[in-house]
């Protein structure tokens, strides 16, 4: 019997592997609500050539692989469904370089957004990158692999949109490099076009395609100041209306739509968040007088209205990663939330909002409803959001139906889930173009011909 | 506090505890050291959550990662929660816990620093007089105003002896009346407590509570910020004997400004690590470093993680004895000089014999023993005077 | 039902017609004010009650203590005039209700009311406070709801207001001590118009200051400063209180610039009027208000209302001036604060 354990600890040192129950135990479950799966060992590579011994072994031996950054999508995507490898990538923390000139950086597979942030700050002031309000120990290849979003979702389309190359390593072990890059090492700029954009066989596959171990990254300029405007309307059918006249003034950089019962400040309104950037005191000036003038027959209507914001309160709206956003798993003391986060169209919130409040007074749950535009106005993302009591299991269960209520509700009205679930991923196969899904099979089974990885995840 | 099985579960883990406030690295000692999300404060808390709940059974190896917590408190300061406050109180109530009911199965190193203290009344395994470090220096007499509490690290180890003496020494240029307990002295127990056995802190806390009321002691000073936390904070839960009690940067602080004690010119470069015990426990950020800039011609550095996110230096709740997070490049220790080093000080500063015997160690394995000097903050003053 | 304390004769007899003719924001001669008056006294319509900006300042211009503004916020909620969005409206109406979330002190006879403003009680400390910083209130239960003005929600203060008038009777306070400006003028003038007696004594925290300044005489090193007030909108319901500005400058030293805007012809801080009429309005108001306190020399921009501070700090600052609280100022003056940055 070939002893496992031994040779993922002459991969990366024995002190980066572990098959104990504690790190089974907590490896084995995620903050939300799809029950724990162990895996059999953990292991923390430190190189991609340490990720590529690790993959080839478990290729040869065919033991699960699931590759795993903060693990915080909450919707059970690095649980191993069937045991094997979690590959926690996060001692992978190198930021390689950024080219100033061409705006991008490389970072490797296991570099937190939090760190990427201050390295920026600190380094290259006058860039930025797309921040998700995930927390900070979220990783850059992680959030890409999901399709995540940032702060400048709005303005530049999913973060994923924004990966300028890759370096992944691949199910049966060999190392590929997609992107401007695959030809001139040096050039990170481009993940694809003007040639077959390959970056699509990686991302949006939750680890099943490979393990990405290098990420080039988009950087924007970081404005001197941000200010925050906050639109109330009572009026939910106003809403797509009111983002298509923002979207339509561009001078925007995020735009969150808010509708929650609680604080009671909250009750009964939509709060939509506006931020807005600019390197002077007059430019920011200018594009609040554009985005009042934009809703100003809104506001003469009465049906809606811009908000004095104190300058108090300003700070937490403004923060990034926002830690406002973890606190909502703590607002009934309970430590848990999970959210269904469909990409919807635009003109789609009301019935969404609609059918949130459905969910909530059928299973007597606490909510909120946060949804991000998505670039520039094409889509946007609607979080059906429930705050649960890790202690009541009885809850949870019931906060399970309404998700799944949710996603069927998602399918019906055309949206697509994000991040989908297991449970989740399997309500799309059913209903996918078969024709769509044969494609999807056939790129799984060239890449990965021993279905190591992660799997349970997008299995037709 | 609150019972903390009816709160652990309520743990998100977002992973802010891992962090700085401004994510410049991983701030906490544990989880820098080992880098499974086990060792993080979420790591436990879900952990002790699962081991309340049985779905995992108490192992040597849960022991080990329950006590490689240096109760720093990064996690408190991080944790955007509501019950950011009550983190730690958690961990130590699960230990409490875990001895009681796992008698016998903690780690060894950790048996033995509490079989110390028990039998010999300090963790250091010594059998010695507690005030062969003293020199002469006096006992404690009814109407002196202070009494110097140097705590086991000041008795014994080699360079918290230096300290107590440096800081004696200061105490008498500036003529304060002062006096040690000498041999009467006992351990402060802050690591005991910490370490969760309870019991045995309440008795050392009793008796230097009682020795204080016989002699009439109104004010202590400690040389280390862990006597001065749980004297400050835990003592009063355990009497209600009212003695004021401050650390000694606190006082030379205060000497400076009364123009007691004065610095003459002394260029040089100084970086200066907060203790955990005295930063994030007890938010005592100004005095140690106004008492460093009281030196003309000093230059303070400041690491990038520093007050609030200083990063530990792995020798808190018993470390400095049990050394859990030792031997790695990742020790928090070593990870701490090297921070110190980049700054381009040639004196790292400290104000607590832990930091100090633990970052003495790391300079060595680290090879910047002629490059970074380790002395605490009386230190640097007695060499300027 | 409550009933507003209004008397038509008196406006038939005012010669002046001073509360309509002195708004800052309409323009209307006697005349027409006249006839304006007399269509919203007679429950018509009247431009006045579309275009006012709720700056409560005719209260204060109405010499015959008739109550125009009450009647005009009377005479919107009736007609169903929005003075602001209703989503703003509906944000305070909820963001205000009492939901036993107060706080209450060691209350003594003599309290200080926070309102419902979680500065207060990080201001109210030091020697000025000394011996009645733990006798205090503060929530939802005892906040004055004279907001409402501005969004002419009347119903909402006349159903919360006494209640709020009987929790703080309840408590055995004789002397309630202001800290909120706009508390003070609901006590003295909102709560009287409607025939809603309030069982204990109120001061002005004005008052206050003054006479603590006075015990602390010794230790005030005059300041020596350029000042410029911002009177808040609320203080026209309490305008016999403005002499205590004076009154505590001269104490610690402090000189106060002459201004245009000042007393009844101050400009408030135009936040309000932001939600309410737009940021053209709001931006005017706050231009002519800032380049006023700059022209006149000062150094420092005095706040008696934290909402108005939280507002227009940040403007204040960037014109070169220091904003500060006027609790904080006195604080200055014995020492216990340095000045603040710009």
């Amino acid at each position: 019997m070939i002893d496992i354990y031994n040779l993922l600890a002459e991969i990366v040192g024995e002190q980066h592997v572990s098959n104990h129950k504690e790190e089974r135990y907590f490896y084995g479950c995620d903050p939300g609500l799809t029950p724990p799966h162990e895996p059999d060992y953990v292991v923390m590579p430190e190189t991609t050539e340490e990720v590529q011994q690790i993959v080839k072994l478990a290729n040869k031996e065919k033991i699960p692989i699931v590759p795993k950054g903060g693990g915080l999508a909450l919707t059970g995507l690095v649980i191993p469904q069937k045991g094997g490898i979690v590959i926690d990538m996060k001692r992978m923390g190198k930021i390689l370089e950024v080219n100033e000139k061409s705006r991008y950086v490389v970072v490797e597979g296991g570099v937190t957004h939090g760190m990427l942030q201050n390295y920026l700050k600190k380094h290259h002031p006058k860039l930025r990158h797309s921040i998700p309000d995930s927390p900070a120990i979220s990783t850059v290849v992680g959030n890409a692999v999901i399709h995540g979003q940032g702060r400048l979702t709005q303005q530049y389309g999913f973060n994923s949109d924004m990966v300028s190359g890759l370096e992944v390593v691949l199910p049966t072990g060999e190392i590929c490099r997609i992107g401007s890059h695959s030809i001139s090492s040096q050039h990170w700029f481009s993940k694809g076009a003007p040639w077959p954009d390959l970056s699509g066989l990686f991302l949006g596959w939750f680890g099943t395609t490979g393990i990405i171990t290098k990420l080039g990254l988009r950087l924007y300029p970081c404005k001197k100041m941000r200010d925050v405007m906050v639109f109330l309307t009572d009026k939910i059918e106003l809403v797509p209306d009111i983002i298509l006249k923002l979207t339509h003034t561009e001078m925007t950089e995020d735009i969150v739509v808010n509708e929650q019962p609680l604080p009671p400040r909250m009750k009964g309104n939509i709060y939509i968040l506006i931020i807005i950037t600019g390197d002077s005191d007059e430019e920011l000036d200018f594009k609040r007088k554009i985005i009042w003038d934009a809703l100003w027959d809104i506001f003469e209507s009465r049906d809606g209205g811009f908000l004095s914001v104190p300058a108090d309160m300003k700070p937490p709206l403004l923060e990034m990663p926002s830690r406002d956003v973890v606190r909502f798993a703590d607002v009934r003391k309970g430590g848990g939330f999970e959210y269904s986060g469909p990409i919807i169209p635009l003109e789609k919130y009301p019935e969404f909002i609609t059918k949130q409040k459905e969910l909530v007074s059928k299973y007597n749950l606490s909510y909120s409803a946060t949804s991000r535009v998505i670039a520039g106005g094409h889509c946007m993302m609607y979080a059906f959001a429930f705050t649960f009591n890790r202690a009541d299991p009885d809850e949870m269960d019931r906060i399970r139906k309404a998700l799944r209520e949710a996603a069927e509700f998602t399918v019906e009205q055309g949206g697509m889930m994000w991040k989908p679930t297991i449970e989740e991923q399997k309500m799309i196969i059913e209903r996918m173009d078969p024709n769509t899904l044969k494609i999807m099979k056939k790129i799984k089974e060239l890449l990965d011909p021993n279905g190591i990885m992660n799997p349970g995840n997008w299995e037709a | 506090m609150t019972d903390y099985t009816k709160q652990i579960h309520r743990c998100f883990r977002c992973g802010y505890c891992k962090f700085p406030s401004d994510y410049s690295d991983f701030n906490c000692p544990s989880y820098a050291r080992f880098r499974f999300d086990t060792y993080s404060t979420s790591g436990r808390l879900w952990l002790i959550y699962a081991w309340l709940k049985g779905e995992i059974e108490w192992s040597e190896h849960l022991a080990e990662i329950l006590y490689s917590c240096t109760t720093c408190k990064n996690c408190v300061e991080q944790c955007p929660m509501k019950f950011s406050s009550d983190i730690v109180d958690w961990i130590v109530a699960a230990r409490s816990d875990m001895m009681e009911k796992e008698k016998g199965r903690i780690p060894p190193r950790v048996t033995s620093f509490l079989e110390d203290v028990y039998r010999l009344g300090n963790p250091l395994k010594e059998r010695g007089k507690r005030d062969a470090w003293a020199n002469g220096i006096k006992r404690y007499q009814p109407g002196d105003e202070y009494l110097f509490y140097v705590g086991c690290l000041g008795s014994y180890d080699e360079f918290g002896r230096r300290m107590a003496r440096s800081v004696a020494r200061l105490l008498s240029e500036a003529g304060i009346s002062f006096g040690i307990l000498g041999n009467d002295e006992n351990c402060c127990g802050n690591e005991v407590y910490l370490l969760g056995e309870k019991e045995l802190f309440q008795v050392l806390a009793e008796r230097n509570i009682q020795k204080f009321k016989e002699l009439g002691v109104k004010k202590v000073v400690t040389l280390s910020p862990h006597a001065y936390n749980a004297m400050k904070n835990n003592y009063p839960l355990v009497s209600n004997a009212y003695f004021e009690v401050s650390h000694y940067t606190q006082l030379l602080c205060g000497l400076l400004r009364e123009n007691k004690i004065r610095p003459s010119r002394n260029k040089i470069k100084v970086t200066y690590h907060d203790p955990c015990f005295l930063g994030r426990y007890n938010k005592i950020y100004g005095e140690p470093r106004e008492v460093l800039q009281s030196i003309p011609g000093i230059e303070l550095l400041e690491m990038e993680r520093n007050r609030e996110n200083s990063f530990c230096c792995g020798g808190g709740s018993g470390n400095f004895v049990t050394d859990l997070l030792g031997g790695s490049e990742e020790s928090p220790s070593r990870i701490r000089v090297r921070e110190a080093y980049e700054t381009g000080a040639d004196i790292l500063a400290v104000a607590c014999p832990s930091c100090m015997t633990m970052l003495q160690d790391a300079v060595k394995v680290e090879n910047l023993e002629s490059k970074l000097a380790v002395k605490d903050i009386s230190q640097v003053v007695a060499e300027s005077l | 039902m409550l009933q507003l304390n209004f008397d038509p004769a008196k406006c038939i007899a005012c010669k002046t017609q001073d509360c309509l003719v002195k708004c800052q924001y309409l323009r209307l001669d006697k005349d027409k004010a006249k006839t304006e008056m007399q269509k919203i006294i007679n429950g018509e319509d009247s431009f006045v009650l579309h275009d006012c900006v709720t700056c409560y300042a005719c209260e204060e211009y109405c010499k015959m203590g008739n109550h125009p503004f009450y009647l005009i916020v009377e005479r919107q909620e009736g007609k169903g005039i929005l003075p602001a969005p209703r989503s703003i409206a509906t944000m305070w109406i909820n963001q205000c209700e009492p939901r036993g979330r107060f706080t209450v002190g060691k209350v003594k006879e003599r309290a200080l009311s926070f309102c419902f403003i979680p500065i207060f009680p990080l201001w109210a400390t030091g020697k000025l406070f000394d011996g009645i910083a733990s006798s205090y209130i503060m929530g939802e239960e005892f906040f004055c709801n004279a907001v409402f003005l501005h969004y002419a929600k009347m119903s909402v203060i006349k159903d919360r207001l006494p209640k709020v008038i009987e929790n703080i009777a309840k408590l055995g306070i004789k002397e309630l001590i202001c800290l909120h400006d706009e508390c003070y003028g609901t006590f003295n003038s909102l709560a009287p118009a409607y025939g809603m007696k309030v069982p204990f004594k109120t001061t002005h925290y004005f008052e206050y200051l003054y006479e603590k300044l006075k015990e602390l005489k010794d230790e005030i090193k005059p300041l020596n400063v350029k000042l410029a007030y911002q009177r808040p909108c609320s203080n026209r319901l309490s305008p016999k209180t403005q002499h205590f500005v004076d009154d505590i400058f001269n104490l610690i030293g402090a000189h106060r610039v002459k201004r245009e805007y000042v007393g009844e012809n101050a400009l408030c801080c135009a936040e309000v009027i932001r939600m309410g009429q737009g940021y053209k309005i709001a931006d005017d108001v706050q231009k002519r208000n800032l380049e006023d306190m700059v022209k006149a020399g000062a150094e420092y921009c005095v706040f008696n209302c934290p909402m108005c501070y939280l507002s227009i700090g940040d403007k204040v600052s960037k014109r070169g001036l220091k904003p500060i609280h006027i609790i904080d100022l006195c604080k200055m003056a014995i020492g216990e604060k340095t000045a603040p940055g710009v």
